[in-house]
């Protein structure tokens, strides 16, 4: 534990934070100009070239709104609610690996923060769910029918999909008979990537995503045509912000998650195995993030919303038995050819 | 740091609504919901006023009101002319179909001829006033399910056809296009090159909305089996038009009482029996293609020769004529400062408007205005079907059972 580490730490964990914000406000732009095209229209194009600097005039906008607080809210909660759904979404990426390791100035730095934390996947699963208490808190403390019926939707929605979100993370822990991330991604690089092995797996993976982070078609807690805006009809300002901002932050997160349980991560074949290839990890990792972006965007831009009950009949009837007869096959596999896998 | 302040209802305020709503709400085991007159969804300024249990909804309370504009009382004070203008605000995606309306049941209150080429051109424009409602319907029908893209390219094909309407008359939407006796004018020199490159465009467009819903499982799920309609039911309620229609009674006006000539053009009436949203999706989608056939057939026969009536009595002379004849200038002063005086009585004309069967109901006391003119609008009568569509489903089908209505707030109050 020398300087030299908290110093690496301390770097590391403001790139990624700064990286994350910047990220979010031009996922928003990505998704306004992806959108725009998908529904023939141009999107934004005023400010700035390209309307580039959209997404800044938005956060000066909202930086200068006024914040109201109903009346009738339970003020602490109303105010602690979208720190407690955006703080989760910004440390999640804290286990992810972004590269191998490099050498900066005789120093043997690996390209995350915490990439070989033993527990990584479970930390993961642990801090994904946190953020459904602000949620579900901004939705009752708002003092709102249509805000807590938001709140209560999504805490009923977020229960329902993280246990086929788990295990569809079980197929590529089992298949690297590890939990650290950093593990499962080296583990792809010798006998390729997992999406090969686990196919059910992925597919099962963004679908439960697309309902954990709250995104069409299973965007029900905010579902604009039903409850106006769901949980955060009564926020405005930089509380607002923060909802929107933990939204996108969590698309990127989803997609950095599945690039490298099942994409690999990092590793591009006859790339990155290179040895100047190493510095390309990252920028491998982000394209694969907006590929991943994009097919997020483009299901929004195509698919209507499903409906509560049905969502919830089809997290609990068909991706819960799928989730579980993909981890039964993976292991009946694994016992039967042994020797396909290192251990 | 947190104050509880328990709102109940007052006994005054629950005395108001303590017949509409169960005695479970009375009680709280139900919430009572606010929706609207400020919603997304509630196409217009429509408020409900929900009873739910959970998510579903025990009973739904229309509270129509919010966009009374006194049309009716308002054409009293104005000659039958001018009112016309008037009728474009009813039910501001039908504008054509109400100044249709009203100027047939001018001419039948007057027994007005209305020349054959002015007949085929009321035929072509209430047809593609028909589509680009029904491309209205469909946009935010999708888009009350979240399928946004559909609102847009549906939008993009409407605009066409507002074009079309700004071609002839100078107006996207409120056009007055129609007057007693036949049109305003006749239709530019390039009005039939455009219409016949709508027909061209458009079967390819409306597979392309099919090709996003109809087999789309989610929407399957979110539209079959949800508000179903029995015939009976939707008779007792005297609801018309696609609703009518899905759920089995292939009851239109143009085919049971042709009026413009529909009786000269070959069509068909899309009739499901299952009374479903889904079905009600069908019957619009068909009726598009159904319009657009009309629409190319009413072009391929469009006769030549004037286009209003040549009754000087209601309709003023061509300006050539002003000059020449003293008649001619009389008969302009009269018309354009006292109004045409037609006989005294009453007429109730009705057509098949997009949302079903609208009708106008003419009071004549002889005088230039008319002494009472009240309108039959099919949304507000259908709208009478809703809290019985909405009960027992969830707050997500109620936004969906209010798009399949298929209102338009604007019609609804006048």
């Amino acid at each position: 534990m020398d300087v030299a580490l908290w110093i690496e730490w301390i770097i590391k964990a403001l790139i990624l934070v700064l990286g994350l914000l910047t990220g979010f406000a031009y996922l928003t732009y990505m998704e306004r100009k992806f959108l725009a095209r998908f529904q023939n229209r141009y999107g934004p194009n005023r400010a700035g070239p390209f309307g580039l600097l959209q997404p800044v005039a938005d956060g000066v906008k909202l930086i200068f709104k006024e914040e109201l607080i109903p009346a009738q809210a339970d003020k602490l909660i109303f105010m602690a609610a979208p720190i407690i759904t955006t703080v989760p979404a910004l440390i999640i990426l804290g286990v992810l690996p972004f590269g191998g390791v490099v050498n900066i100035m005789g120093r043997e730095v690996p390209l995350s923060i915490a990439g070989n934390l033993n527990v990584g996947v479970l930390y993961i699963a642990a801090i994904t769910s946190i953020s459904v208490y602000g949620i579900v808190l901004a939705g009752w403390s708002s003092n709102n029918k249509y805000a807590t019926m938001g709140g209560i939707r999504s805490s009923a929605q977020m229960i329902s999909y993280e246990l086929a979100l788990a295990l569809s993370f079980v197929g590529p822990i089992m298949l690297a008979g590890s939990l650290s991330l950093a593990d499962i991604v080296e583990e792809q690089m010798r006998i390729g990537w997992f999406i090969i092995y686990q196919p059910i797996g992925f597919v099962i993976f963004l679908i439960a995503a697309l309902a954990e982070i709250n995104r069409a078609p299973f965007d029900m807690p905010e579902a604009e045509q039903e409850l106006t805006a769901g949980y955060h009809v009564e926020y405005s300002g930089m509380k607002f912000a923060l909802f929107m901002m933990t939204e996108y932050i969590k698309m990127i997160v989803v997609s950095a998650i599945a690039a490298t349980l099942f994409l690999g991560g990092y590793h591009l074949p006859f790339v990155t195995d290179q040895p100047w290839g190493v510095w390309l990890g990252p920028f491998i990792l982000i394209g694969k993030i907006i590929l991943l972006l994009w097919g997020i965007i483009w299901v929004r831009a195509t698919l209507p919303r499903v409906r509560y009950d049905q969502l919830m009949a089809m997290g609990w009837k068909v991706l819960l038995p799928i989730a579980l007869f993909n981890v039964f096959l993976t292991s009946v596999i694994m016992v039967l050819f042994p020797n396909w896998f290192s251990h | 740091m947190t104050t509880e302040t328990e709102i109940t209802l007052t006994p005054a305020s629950l005395d108001e609504i303590k017949h509409l709503v169960s005695e479970r709400a009375i009680q709280g085991e139900t919430v009572l919901l606010n929706m609207g007159p400020q919603h997304p969804s509630t196409h217009g300024v429509l408020r409900l006023l929900l009873e739910l249990d959970g998510e579903e909804v025990v009973n739904c309370i229309p509270d129509v009101g919010f966009l009374h504009t006194g049309i009716e009382k308002n054409m009293e004070a104005k000659t039958y002319e001018k009112a016309a203008v008037m009728t474009d605000r009813l039910d501001y995606l039908n504008n054509l179909g109400n100044n249709l309306v009203y100027c047939m049941a001018i001419e039948k209150l007057a027994d007005l001829d209305v020349p054959p080429r002015a007949q085929a051109i009321r035929v072509i424009l209430t047809e593609l006033q028909r589509i680009s409602s029904h491309l209205v319907w469909l946009g935010t029908h999708a888009l009350d399910m979240a399928a946004m893209s559909v609102f847009l390219y549906c939008f993009r094909e409407r605009e066409i056809i507002l074009d079309i309407f700004e071609m002839c008359s100078g107006q996207r939407m409120m056009t007055t296009f129609f007057r007693p006796g036949g049109l305003w004018r006749d239709v530019p020199a390039d009005f039939e090159a455009a219409v016949r490159k709508f027909v061209q465009l458009f079967p390819e467009r409306v597979n392309e909305y099919e090709r996003l819903l109809t087999k789309n499982p989610l929407f399957l799920r979110r539209t079959k089996g949800i508000g179903v309609l029995k015939p009976e039911t939707a008779l007792q309620y005297g609801v018309t038009g696609p609703m009518l229609r899905a759920s089995g009674i292939a009851h239109d006006l143009r085919k049971a009482q042709p009026y413009s000539g529909y009786d000269l053009y070959d069509f068909d009436i899309p009739t499901f029996t299952e009374g479903d949203t889904y079905a009600r999706y069908l019957v619009r989608v068909e009726e598009m293609r159904q319009s657009l056939r009309i629409v190319e057939q009413a072009l391929n026969k469009l006769p030549l020769g004037p286009v209003r009536s040549n009754n000087r009595k209601y309709v003023p002379p061509p300006r050539s004529e002003i000059g020449v004849s003293m008649e001619a200038l009389i008969h302009h002063f009269k018309l354009w400062t006292e109004g045409f005086l037609p006989p005294k009585g009453s007429v109730y004309v009705g057509v098949e408007s997009p949302r079903g069967e609208l009708g106008v109901y003419l009071e004549s006391d002889g005088g230039p205005k008319p002494y009472r003119v009240h309108w039959r609008t099919p949304s507000f009568t259908n709208m009478q079907i809703l809290p019985i569509l909405a009960k027992g489903h969830l707050v997500a089908d109620l936004v969906v059972l209010i798009g399949t209505v298929d209102i338009v707030l604007g019609d609804v109050d006048r």
